[in-house]
């Protein structure tokens, strides 16, 4: 092999090895880090895996929403109008939180069917739902009126 | 009446803007120097009437004009001038005439300062352009006019502007992303006219590069001003979340960045050549992918607009024959691409193919990032998100690794370079940046990672070098050291400061990752706090009325080493006309470090969830993101440019 082509064949080399490696890292931190979403409903028929890291949301049922008067924890529940999940939190809830406001909650289920929260979303806009919530209320058939002052063209 | 102008004046332009598109084009295929001749007046006169049109929905806007549809959705007549001004974009029909403004007011400028490009090339240039233009402005058009009225039944009200967006970040972000954004479709076009007119050589690269540079540069100001919005404005007082949206506008930063290199490559030794054509299209694509994941609603993002499929699908059409026209042009012209010299396994050549190797690298695992949980979406697998934590995997050994090449790659000689006189030069450096981070970290209180160690030690790695590199340069020759520095081209000061600007960013980063500290509190008032060397003392809060807002504002007084050092005052409004609450933090700048304090919600008896934050560092972030603007702007400026272009269009003249 001449050296020029010796010289090419070594950089391709380097660019499809680095390439292999990282796609190779990509997809294995892609695998540990993707975070599955799941309906009261999924979490009730036992679909949702304890102890590790998922998404769960739907509308903070009207009345749940406990505070601890020590501390920051708080206790709601979320529900699709099927079914209702418990969900616990220690910290500052978003803005949007409100009671019959759609969440989104970032956790793990513990043994007792609770969602451990460690990050609470709602999002900054009053008529903003998260897609994953409106898909799963539209499941359950339960998708609210929207109730804003947006007018409509 | 005056709303309707408006509408009138998009059509105008949308005329003018496919005539761009087709007679300059034909004119440069035929050389037909008269119809190439049409391009400038066109291009002039499109920007023209987006100007107008813009005014128009700026004048509604301060008018008060609920009659149209978008104003009556974001503005209040109770709004400040100032947010009625910005409220011009602060919705998706508004951003889109912003977009297509800064479109028009690209081609302005390239049809105004390009005398020195051969008749044909500017004519193509202008025309990709039109071609662009046409597109945004049939979208606008078709499906987002913001000129859209409520008659007859028009609100006496409007609905305000999202609370979120009044704000001076929200003034000025924006529109420098857009610029950003819409600055790579000029070396987008640059890229395709080469391809057209088959006369890729180091002349186009040349053309091209300051306006690469100049795009790149004001798409780096544009994401450092909405990581700083982010920062202040979301009250979290996180400074890059990898929200989507920010990716989307990461990813053309990423590419943009290796066709700044590549470019440089291109020019100076005539290789790279069809590598850097598919990076200015890649780059412009992904700018039109950005658009059109904020733009669809296909995303869960703090971005995300009132969704509208159609819209979607007009943006993927787009997107689809942007893409795959350009992508074919390349496959039929790129295999006629012949390099014009060779180089050295070791060389600067080499170092910065390994610079583009590791930015595409980050850049497709954020894009995989990015698109995967939409791509399991479609195919009905599921909803899914990816965390950061992904990002961050991938994204900091490769920037390490990117930045330990940076290192080497600023000093090694084109063409060839001996491995051994290198690998010298680099040793000291090398120990010397080990032993400074190590001692700068080790006093330090707080839990430094080896990443943070990694981050610290490369930046001070990037300042060794670029400091061995200026004082060779200086030495090398006989006058004095001033007069060397004076005589150092003023490209090479813009690529020092840019890449000064990554070493300041890395410590940022690192620092702020590793000894930020955060409590969230429940406090009543009189209860303190200590974080660091600063106590917190809780005073209890305030109602304050403010223009078109109710507050409550808390007074917080911080002791620094038990001494009285300021007070601070974070509020929670309540914005009237839409019933929104917002967190207004506040927050103590410093070179060194922030104190950021937030308001949570209330709680019984006067008592607040309250969030303290000590953010060591935090400052560098934008300060490093600054830096490489203005080292951008500083090579673009280079006066070479200038006299180099105008001595190629001589010899253009003179062949011809």
């Amino acid at each position: 092999m001449n050296p020029k082509r010796k010289k090419r064949l070594l950089i391709v080399l380097f660019i499809l090895g680095g390439v292999g490696v990282s796609v190779g890292l990509t997809l294995f931190a892609l695998s540990q880090n993707i975070n599955l979403f799941y309906s009261p409903t999924q979490i009730a028929q036992g679909e949702a895996p304890v102890g590790t890291r998922i998404r769960a949301g739907g509308m903070v049922v009207e009345g749940s929403v406990k505070r601890d008067n020590k501390s920051l924890r708080v206790e709601f529940e979320v529900t699709d109008f099927e079914n209702k999940v418990p969900v616990v939190y220690s910290g500052i809830l978003p803005d949007l939180f409100r009671e019959g406001q759609g969440i989104v909650a970032q956790g793990e289920m513990d043994a007792s069917g609770k969602l451990q929260a460690v990050e609470v979303l709602a999002k900054h806009d009053e008529n903003y739902m998260p897609p994953e919530v409106a898909e799963a209320l539209e499941k359950a058939g339960k998708m609210p009126k929207p109730s804003g002052q947006e007018f409509n063209k | 009446m005056i709303p309707e102008l408006g509408t009138y004046a998009l059509v105008l332009a949308l005329i003018l803007s496919v005539l761009l598109s087709t007679i300059p084009m034909v004119g440069a295929h035929r050389g037909n120097l008269l119809w190439i001749s049409f391009a400038k007046p066109l291009s002039v006169g499109a920007f023209f009437f987006i100007a107008i049109s813009f005014v128009i929905l700026t004048h509604a806007f301060l008018v008060n004009d609920f009659s149209v549809s978008y104003v009556a959705n974001n503005s209040n007549t109770a709004l400040p001038w100032y947010y009625k001004m910005s409220a011009v974009w602060g919705g998706h029909e508004g951003s889109l005439l912003l977009w297509v403004l800064t479109l028009a007011g690209w081609i302005l400028a390239v049809a105004l300062k390009s005398d020195d490009l051969p008749a044909d090339i500017l004519g193509r240039v202008l025309g990709v352009l039109g071609i662009v233009l046409t597109g945004f402005l049939l979208f606008t058009l078709l499906t987002s006019s913001p000129f859209e009225r409520l008659l007859p039944r028009s609100p006496a009200e409007g609905a305000d502007l999202n609370p979120l967006l009044q704000d001076f970040g929200l003034i000025v972000h924006p529109p420098m992303l857009y610029m950003g954004y819409v600055g790579f479709s000029v070396a987008f076009a640059f890229a395709i006219a080469a391809l057209l007119s088959g006369r890729l050589d180091a002349a186009w690269a040349r053309w091209s590069r300051p306006w690469t540079n100049i795009a790149w540069a004001i798409l780096t100001l544009g994401i450092t001003l909405g990581s700083w919005w982010a920062y202040y404005e979301l009250g979290w007082g996180g400074w890059w979340f990898w929200d989507p949206v920010e990716n989307a506008s990461l990813m053309p930063w990423l590419v943009g960045t290796a066709l700044v290199h590549s470019l440089a490559v291109t020019e100076k030794r005539g290789v790279f050549k069809s590598w850097t054509v598919l990076l200015a299209i890649f780059a412009f694509s992904l700018s039109l992918l950005g658009t059109f994941l904020v733009r669809s609603g296909v995303l869960t993002s703090v971005h995300a607009f009132a969704t509208d499929p159609e819209r979607g699908f007009f943006i993927l059409v787009f997107l689809g024959v942007v893409i795959g026209g350009s992508l074919l042009l390349y496959a039929l012209r790129a295999s006629e691409v012949k390099s014009e010299s060779s180089f050295g396994l070791v060389s600067r050549e080499t170092m910065l193919l390994v610079n583009n190797v590791l930015l595409a690298v980050i850049c497709f695992t954020v894009l995989l990032g990015t698109l995967y949980p939409l791509l399991i979406d479609a195919l009905g697998m599921g909803k899914l998100s990816v965390g950061p934590p992904y990002f961050n995997a991938l994204s900091v050994p490769v920037g390490a690794l990117l930045m330990f090449f940076l290192g080497i790659g600023a000093v090694t000689r084109w063409r060839r370079q001996d491995g051994k006189p290198l690998v010298k030069q680099l040793v000291l450096p090398f120990v010397a940046a080990v032993v400074l981070g190590v001692l700068t970290l080790f006093w330090r209180e707080g839990e430094a990672t080896l990443w943070t160690y990694t981050g610290v030690i490369l930046a001070f790695w990037l300042l060794n070098m670029a400091l061995t590199d200026i004082s060779q340069r200086v030495r090398r020759r006989s006058s004095s050291v001033w007069e060397n520095l004076k005589k150092l081209p003023r490209s090479y000061y813009g690529m020092q400061m840019a890449h000064l600007g990554v070493a300041v960013l890395a410590v940022g980063i690192a620092m702020v990752s590793a000894f930020n500290e955060q409590r969230d509190l429940r406090m009543s008032p009189g209860e303190s706090q200590r974080v660091g060397d600063y106590t917190f003392i809780f005073e209890g809060t305030q109602h304050v009325e403010g223009p078109n807002f109710t507050s409550d504002k808390a007074t917080l007084r911080v002791l620094y080493k038990d001494k009285p050092y300021t007070v601070m005052y974070p509020e929670k409004r309540l914005y009237t006309a839409r019933g929104n609450v917002m967190t207004e933090a506040d927050l103590d700048p410093g070179l060194f470090r922030d104190l950021y304090v937030a308001l949570g919600e209330e709680l019984e008896g006067g008592a607040w969830a309250i969030r303290l934050q000590f953010k060591p560092y935090v400052r560098w972030l934008w300060l490093g993101g600054l830096m490489m603007m203005f080292g951008g702007f500083l090579a673009a400026s280079d006066p070479r440019y200038r006299k180099q272009a105008r001595r190629a269009a001589k010899q253009e003249t003179v062949n011809a």
